[in-house]
């Protein structure tokens, strides 16, 4: 949720503040535990060939299956329906009174990139400065986090993981939690352009709060503004960055060739609305100032957070913006706001008929609480269907990779959690789990620490 | 101006009573006029529906009649006077009211006293605020009680309060009666202040976890010289000696006297498995028991040594590695506690957490495979021996206290609701109230508005005073920043 997100950029302050002390910290876990998963990794054998029978297939872009068959090879889905032509050697599962679910994709977490909250020397998610373009997630992430066998042994398979901080924060990759190297895991290596909009009265916590107190005040508008027109210089820059670039490519004999700027480099796709540009506003003015700057700036727009979505909805609907929703599991913002507010924000959005998911925000850790959240939305109001859409196929289509994932289709990557019930219930058990055409072990951190002490008298 | 008018907005709508159901009102009851709920009183019926006692298994279609507060029937064609209030709950589920072992709602200002060591001279039950908005969130999540807690700055720390939570009633009905009084222990990372900025000069012991056992040892040998002292003065007067000087009152050593006589529950924040070891054995030694180890994260790895201690654990259900000491929390911690016959409780030691713990409950089921009425006793029953209050609340049995909430589906399902909460009989929050509440507010807002006071002041005018900033939400965050340390 965002306000880990944002007490996390504080425990990294905090970090810097108080090394010594964390330091130790640290050492006495690096010596007393292991802080590398024992993560069981099977990126270096190939994809199997499997074929599972008899199961119930959700495929959620179409009907259910009853009964059905499903074929996957060289990583992908190769065959689905009641029938289905089953190649050779393949490892067949009987999945009688099973079911079969595409793998849940979160679009907003910082999965890899902060190991623990408290321990600066584990967090890797906020560079230094307001401007960084060029500063990339899929450079830093851990493949070995623990959060990441944690996390796909719940049934998430794939996710979206970015830094954050400052203005322009940074890229975002998209991930399939399995492989050894970031590039192993990579879906999309540079997916999204990450940007924490300017608002008025600055970040969250304490100084939001007392920004609130104080009002609207004209030295806050007037900062907020400052910050809008610094980033949208910065990208008019890239812009004309990227013709120069263009030209000299063109004719290189002809035009002098311009100097390589990194910064104005890693935003040319996205000030051409080539790639998607994430903007996390919450409040109904943010989302408002934020989707009318990427209508300027024609920007592919992604609006992350949202809590104030809902206020929104018939804007958003009439400027096509979709929302990754994050705060579903947050208290409302307000005292004074309904006790539902933020449960029943998606049931709004759906209503109006916004493109949306809904995500954790979450660091890593309870990234594996997805489909919680979307549960916890469908008991206000959302549809259940649109529930289960709303952490597979929706956050694959706002990011668009609805031809790879999301739902259960052939020639859909491989990404497939059966459960022996509703994979959005808590009492749902999981019982294999394909990510890439892959079987991947059922086990965690979680699990050999339990098996390692269960039975001790 | 835009301050001003929610602040007003916040007073009017913590003025109204949002509890009351339909049917009540339609009986013609007074509600919502001032600041103090009625007591509504009188006979309820609960009509039909799939009762989770949690104590004696599911009931499938039965009533449930409420009499003065109490639970004073359960089972199938139940009869009510006349004027009860019924309700007709086919297709839903009543389950009792969710108890959180482990909370800070309603803790104004810091839950931390952190000045020193030991403070066990500070009272939690001194600043309670009945209006938090939270309590009202936290009914509409099911919960009815919960054990206020002193924050976990310092390795002894102030005394807990176990409430009811009759949000709209004033503070002092919120106390649970007769609750046996608690005190908060904290050990590891937070006492020794490890992931906290501290000034030049503020530096205080202990900074180690030898240094915390070492802290919570002087202090049982102080409370145990004090007590002497006592106890050889009450002897002395008991033969008739005149000539004896009762000992010098003091404020920190009764509550740890009262530990020390069985009579103040310990509850300790812990970590590690070497830290509740340590508490464990130091308790054995001085003749007291842990009642609770709470977040207790590492208690799967001395399940044993907790059992055979006598102490029950309360824990997260699945949160963990935010900081070092929750880098081995693992969620089947509950399963394997309970399996070795600890009694444990899932608790939220948060404001927004506490709004679901049916959902950490069903968590459980997943995590180590514990049966549904085991996994319900996590958040009822459990907590409810915890806290020293299982005769009163923690189940649906004939004499307790009608505690209880109606849940649209089985409160263990994602897609369930809570529709109707209870409290002795009383009703504290109903969705269908609230819903139509929803539109008079809106009216309110409006009227607001327009008010003078909340008109622009002129050119020149001084501006309305800024209203005192409410607490911050407590989340489970906090536990690593310190709610109140950092922020103010």
């Amino acid at each position: 949720m965002r306000n880990t997100l944002r007490t996390n950029r504080a425990t990294a302050l905090l970090a810097a503040v108080a090394l010594a002390c964390l330091f130790s910290g640290f050492a006495r876990s690096a010596s007393a535990q292991n802080i590398a998963s024992p993560s069981v990794q099977t990126m270096s054998t190939a994809p199997g060939t499997y074929v599972i029978r008899n199961a119930r297939i959700v495929t959620v872009s179409g009907p259910d299956i009853e009964n059905g068959m499903l074929v996957i090879s060289n990583g992908r889905i190769t065959g689905v329906g009641a029938n289905a032509a089953v190649p050779a050697g393949a490892t067949e599962i009987d999945a009688r009174g099973l079911s079969v679910f595409p793998g849940m994709i979160d679009a907003e977490t910082n999965m890899g990139l902060n190991e623990i909250g408290a321990v600066g020397a584990t967090v890797d998610t906020n560079e230094l400065g307001d401007m960084n373009p060029n500063v990339a997630a899929i450079w830093a992430v851990n493949p070995h986090s623990a959060h990441v066998d944690v996390t796909r042994v719940a049934g998430v398979t794939s996710v979206v993981t970015m830094p954050q901080g400052g203005i322009i924060s940074g890229q975002a990759a998209v991930l399939n939690l399995n492989g050894t190297t970031p590039r192993e895991m990579s879906i999309v290596p540079f997916a999204a352009m990450v940007i924490d909009f300017p608002r008025v009265g600055g970040g969250g916590g304490f100084a939001a709060f007392v920004a609130a107190q104080q009002g609207i005040t004209p030295e806050a508008l007037t900062t907020r503004d400052r910050r809008v027109e610094e980033m949208r210089k910065l990208m008019r820059d890239a812009e004309a960055y990227g013709r120069a670039q263009d030209a000299y490519t063109r004719d290189p004999k002809a035009v002098p060739r311009p100097d390589v700027n990194l910064q104005f480099a890693a935003l040319v796709p996205y000030v051409r609305g080539e790639r998607p540009v994430m903007l996390r506003a919450d409040r109904e003015r943010d989302i408002r100032a934020a989707v009318r700057f990427a209508e300027e700036m024609k920007l592919k727009t992604i609006i992350v957070g949202g809590s104030e979505a809902g206020r929104a909805a018939a804007f958003l609907k009439e400027h096509n913006v979709p929302v990754v929703l994050d705060s579903v599991l947050n208290l409302p913002l307000r005292e004074d706001d309904a006790y539902d507010e933020m449960y029943a924000n998606a049931a709004k959005l759906q209503a109006a008929g916004v493109r949306f998911c809904i995500s954790t925000g979450d660091s890593g850790a309870h990234v594996r609480d997805l489909p919680f959240h979307a549960g916890m939305a469908a008991s206000f109001g959302l549809p259940r269907e649109e529930a289960l859409k709303s952490v597979t196929l929706y956050p694959a289509q706002i990011m668009g990779l609805s031809d790879q994932m999301g739902s259960i289709e052939q020639g859909k990557l491989a990404n497939l959690v059966i459960t022996d019930g509703d994979i959005l219930e808590p009492r749902t058990n999981i019982r294999y789990l394909f990510i890439g055409g892959r079987q991947i072990p059922l086990v965690s951190r979680h699990t050999i620490l339990n098996d390692q002490f269960k039975d001790r008298k | 101006m835009k301050r001003l008018l929610s602040f007003a907005i916040c007073l009017v709508m913590l003025g109204g009573t949002w509890g009351g159901a339909s049917a009540a009102l339609a009986q013609g009851q007074r509600r919502g006029q001032g600041r103090e709920a009625q007591p509504q009183g009188g006979e309820t019926l609960i009509r039909n529906a799939t009762i989770l006692t949690v104590s004696h298994g599911t009931l499938a279609a039965s009533d449930l009649l409420i009499r003065n507060g109490k639970i004073v029937a359960v089972g199938q064609n139940l009869k009510a006077a006349a004027n009860a209030r019924v309700i007709d709950a086919t297709g839903k589920f009543v389950l009792p009211g969710i108890i959180d072992a482990h909370s800070h709602t309603m803790m104004d200002g810091s839950v931390n006293e952190c000045t020193q060591s030991v403070t066990s001279m500070a009272r939690t039950q001194d600043i309670l605020n009945p209006t938090a908005i939270n309590i009202y969130r936290e009914l509409a999540g099911g919960v009815t009680s919960a054990l206020l807690l002193h924050g976990s700055c310092n390795s002894i720390g102030g005394q807990s309060t176990t409430v009811k939570f009759k949000y709209g009633r004033p503070a002092a009905e919120f106390i649970f009666p007769g609750a046996p009084p608690g005190i908060k222990f904290a050990l590891g990372e937070n006492p020794k202040r490890t992931n906290f900025t501290q000034q030049p000069g503020q530096q205080r012991y202990p900074a180690t976890r030898m240094g915390v056992e070492e802290t919570i040892r002087g202090a049982f040998t102080r409370a145990r010289d004090y007590k002497r002292g006592w106890d050889e003065f009450r002897a002395a007067t008991a033969r008739g000696d005149k000539n004896v000087l009762p000992p010098r009152r003091d404020l920190t050593l009764e509550p740890l006297v009262e530990v020390l006589e069985g009579k103040r529950y310990v509850h300790s924040h812990s970590y590690t498995a070497d830290e509740i070891v340590m508490l464990i054995n130091l308790a054995d030694e001085f003749g007291f028991k842990v009642r609770t180890f709470q977040h207790v994260l590492e208690g799967y790895k001395v399940a044993g040594e907790l059992a055979r201690h006598g102490a029950m654990a309360s824990t997260f259900a699945d949160f963990w590695s935010y900081k070092v000491e929750a880098y081995d929390a693992i969620p089947y911690n509950s399963a394997i506690m309970t399996r070795h016959g600890v009694v444990t409780s899932v608790n939220s030691d948060s404001d927004e957490r506490a709004r679901r713990l049916n959902i950490d409950a069903a968590k459980m089921m997943r995590y180590g495979g514990l049966t549904e009425e085991e996994a319900l006793r996590l958040v009822t029953l459990n907590p409810a021996m915890q806290l020293g209050v299982d005769s009163r609340v923690g189940s649906i049995d004939v004499g307790k206290d009608a505690d209880l909430a109606i849940w649209t589906a089985h409160p263990l399902s994602v897609y369930s609701r809570v529709e109707t909460t209870f409290i002795d009989g009383d009703i504290f929050f109903d969705r269908t109230q609230d819903l139509a509440h929803r539109t008079q507010l809106e009216q309110e807002r409006k009227t607001l508005e327009q008010a003078d006071a909340n008109k622009a002041p002129a050119a020149g005018a001084t501006p309305p005073a800024t209203p005192r900033p409410p607490r911050r939400a407590y989340t489970d965050d906090d536990d690593v920043q310190d709610e109140g340390n950092n922020q103010r």
